[in-house]
């Protein structure tokens, strides 16, 4: 069973629709014993950063995955989540990550300088470091995932296991052991992205 | 690179995919979820879901053919027609809409876009527009298109992105329905104004007019319904040819 943490940051429905599809038992939760007792964790996110790491720190959840990581558990962040799974951020201020991935997570606005748009929204193409990580199971260099952001992470070089091209290198995929972060959605990604879930789905411990 | 997007609309009512030409002399086409379901296997980027006739009719929107199509179509969905207020955003979002489009409900209430973007994310908030030409200047239409606002389109695009939508759908009427190409003159207008990306609709009829519109540089992003309910144009063949001409697509 994955474990979806509901946190109150985003809306969940299409996250838990690909797992349906996937035929992948999952369940949105908040329960600290639903967690502890999942096989694999995915730490969803939409919003700001600095009031999605208040709720998983008032709610103890952070204290969970922090946890549930140091034990092994496989954990997926995506997007915000992504995110949360950095040392810190600076989305509007400074604000304290969960730390299980070294890095830190920047307003692309201060680095981007020529003409694109920011939120970098839409269809990029995967530029994977390392195809043989078995998150890449299903899927090819080049495939195309949707992204929708305005902050990425930066000083993450040991963790990068795909990048998109914006201007800027955008960490797509990133990992330190068993915890990986998509900051792009991979059940908004297609075909490519439901591969990527099913791929985490077979993760399995050494 | 970020790829450009090729949207399909499906113009939703009584569950239904309706298309007209100009606005009127509806048709009935197909299925709403076989369509998308069509759409997400020929390579469609996203999809574009509008009750036209609830601004007009006060109908709500068709939740359950979203939750269907959001069960196993794993693409964005904008969901738009009938949005006046935050509770009709919620109620789209819970049945797996991604990005709720606002039109006549932004013209009755302007501080609906600011108030949605604030809960939502400005990723989330969608400014469409309905614009034609009257007395050489771009009006703002509403109510399916139906009546002149009189308001300025481009202050109208321009106060949108400030209030926080995130991105801009620009829907031409005098080009929607003839086939005879997007309406660049209009589109550049409003792209050389605002930062956020723009959707441009209205005029599509043939492959050729998706590559002018992406080689003119005035759009993030082509939409279109008849053209593609009619298989006139195939998705996936249109995005072959396109990126076989320099566009970036994801094929």
């Amino acid at each position: 069973m994955i474990a979806i943490v509901d946190y109150g940051c985003g809306n969940l429905y299409s996250l838990q629709c690909s797992l349906n599809f996937l035929k992948l038992e999952s369940q949105i939760t908040s329960d600290p014993e639903v967690i502890k007792n999942a096989d694999k964790i995915i730490l969803p996110g939409v919003g700001a950063f600095g009031d999605a790491v208040k709720l998983l720190n008032n709610s103890g959840l952070a204290e969970v995955v922090k946890k549930e990581a140091a034990k092994g558990k496989y954990i997926l962040g995506i997007c915000l989540g992504m995110q949360l799974l950095f040392d810190k951020s600076y989305e509007y201020g400074e604000h304290q990550g969960l730390g299980l991935i070294k890095g830190e997570v920047c307003p692309l606005s201060g680095d981007i300088k020529g003409n694109l748009k920011i939120p970098h929204m839409g269809w990029n193409s995967l530029n994977i470091k390392d195809l043989s990580d078995p998150i890449f199971k299903y899927v090819k260099q080049g495939d195309f995932v949707y992204y929708v952001h305005s902050f990425y992470a930066k000083n993450c070089e040991k963790s990068l296991l795909a990048t998109s091209d914006y201007e800027v290198t955008v960490p797509g995929l990133v990992k330190n052991k068993n915890v990986y972060g998509a900051q792009f959605h991979p059940e908004k990604s297609g075909d490519v992205g439901l591969n990527l879930l099913k791929a985490f789905a077979e993760l399995e411990d050494n | 690179m970020l790829a450009k997007r090729i949207i399909p609309c499906l113009d939703v009512r009584n569950g239904r995919v309706v298309k007209g030409v100009n606005f009127e002399g509806i048709k009935d086409v197909s299925s709403p979820v076989d369509l998308a379901r069509f759409y997400n296997k020929s390579g469609a980027d996203e999809l574009v879901f509008y009750d036209i006739t609830a601004s007009y009719e006060n109908r709500g929107l068709f939740t359950d053919v979203l939750k269907t199509v959001a069960s196993e179509i794993f693409i964005p969905l904008t969901v738009g027609g009938g949005i006046n207020t935050l509770d009709d955003f919620d109620r789209v979002l819970k049945c797996g809409a991604d990005k709720v489009s606002v039109n006549s409900g932004a013209i009755k209430n302007p501080a609906l876009i600011g108030e949605a973007a604030k809960k939502y994310g400005d990723q989330c908030v969608v400014l469409s527009m309905d614009i034609k030409r009257v007395d050489g200047k771009f009006h703002i239409f509403s109510t399916g298109g139906r009546v002149d606002t009189g308001i300025d389109a481009l202050q109208w695009a321009v106060n949108g992105e400030q209030s926080g939508a995130g991105e801009l759908v620009v829907n031409s009427i005098d080009t929607d329905g003839v086939k005879n190409g997007f309406d660049l003159e209009m589109l550049s207008e409003i792209q050389s104004r605002v930062k956020i990306p723009v959707i441009a609709s209205g005029g599509a009829g043939k492959r050729e007019d998706f590559l002018e519109l992406f080689k003119a540089g005035v759009a993030d992003a082509g939409l279109a319904a008849s053209v593609f309910h009619f298989k006139e144009i195939n998705i996936k063949e249109l995005k072959e040819y396109l990126k076989a001409n320099n566009i970036e697509m994801r094929v």
